[in-house]
């Protein structure tokens, strides 16, 4: 497990309030984990505090689940 | 009660009279203000006859830039914005069928456009800090309409609209978006009013007389507290019963 992964892990857990095992790979924010939209929105900005990236809207929304955006903070990092 | 120790205010339009009250009413009740607007002068003298905890930021709420940069500015020298004020706003008065694109557009860039571009730029600060006040100065022509002023009522009628949508969307947490709604108040601007104009004007006012700022400023205050974190959405008519709505 890489350590981004464990970081947007944690940011999802605490913001979300959910058990860590839901957030898998392909778990969705809003379907599966329970977000509404603004909690995406939240997320997003907590993902571009930690990890000091800017993330733009129109990539923010191709972010769906936890893999979508460990696998956009790995490139954009 | 209305206490905003440790609060910080960015009031646009405070060279005005309605704007600088406000600066003064929220200064008084313990928050950091920042004043701005466009007439750098008032804006010193106003900072100055506060003294501590107010600073100046000029800004051309027509340059889009200019407003877009502002809220950073603002949390760049108080580190945050938890009460913002759009009290900025211009006339451009005509008869509709007189009115040109220039009139309409110079209208609604400032007086809507800009608040829209300001309500964005601190949102994000209160959302991360589970707190916010947000009050937008309207006009009761917003509700009304007014002859020659199909622009001045199209933005402030959109004010309403617009401030609504955002109270819905950021009400969870634990932001507040209101509007005040002025009726007629004593301004510079109204004091080149003729006294027939006055007359005609205080016929329509059941309390007989115009408004002062500080009654406008006391209703800001109000929404800004922490006292009114149950009010999101509305609109507060201060306006001595012109329209009872």
């Amino acid at each position: 497990m890489s350590d981004v992964a464990d970081r947007v892990r944690k940011i999802v857990v605490e913001h979300l309030s959910v058990e860590e095992d839901k957030v898998t790979e392909a778990a969705s924010f809003i379907d599966d984990l329970g977000a509404d939209s603004l909690d995406t929105v939240e997320l997003v900005m907590a993902f571009e505090e930690e990890f000091g990236i800017e993330i733009p809207d129109d990539a923010a929304e191709t972010i769906q689940t936890f893999g979508d955006a460990v696998k956009f903070i790995n490139g954009a990092a | 009660m209305f206490d905003l120790n440790g609060k910080n205010a960015l009031v646009t339009g405070a060279s005005g009279g309605i704007g600088a009250e406000i600066a003064r009413t929220l200064h008084a009740a313990g928050a950091t203000v920042v004043l701005s607007g466009t007439r750098i002068d008032p804006l010193q003298a106003l900072a100055d006859e506060l003294g501590d905890r107010a600073y100046v930021l000029p800004c051309n709420l027509s340059d889009a830039e200019a407003v877009s940069a502002l809220p950073k500015q603002a949390a760049d020298v108080i580190g945050s914005v938890d009460i913002l004020v759009n009290n900025a706003g211009i006339t451009r008065d005509n008869l509709f069928m007189r009115m040109s694109d220039d009139e309409w557009s110079s209208v609604l860039d400032v007086n809507l456009t800009s608040t829209m571009r300001l309500c964005k730029g601190v949102i994000r600060g209160m959302m991360k800090s589970r707190w916010g006040r947000i009050v937008n100065i309207s006009s009761v022509v917003g509700t009304t309409g007014n002859p020659g002023q199909a622009n001045y009522a199209a933005s402030k009628a959109g004010m309403v609209g617009m401030s609504k949508s955002i109270a819905y969307e950021v009400a969870s947490r634990g932001i507040t978006v209101n509007c005040v709604a002025p009726g007629f108040i004593t301004t510079a601007m109204t004091d080149k009013l003729t006294d027939d104009q006055k007359t005609a004007i205080l016929g329509q006012v059941p309390a007989g007389r115009m408004g002062n700022a500080d009654e406008i400023a006391a209703a800001v205050l109000y929404l800004a507290s922490p006292e009114a974190a149950y009010v999101t959405g509305t609109t507060l008519h201060v306006n001595g019963g012109m329209a009872m709505i």
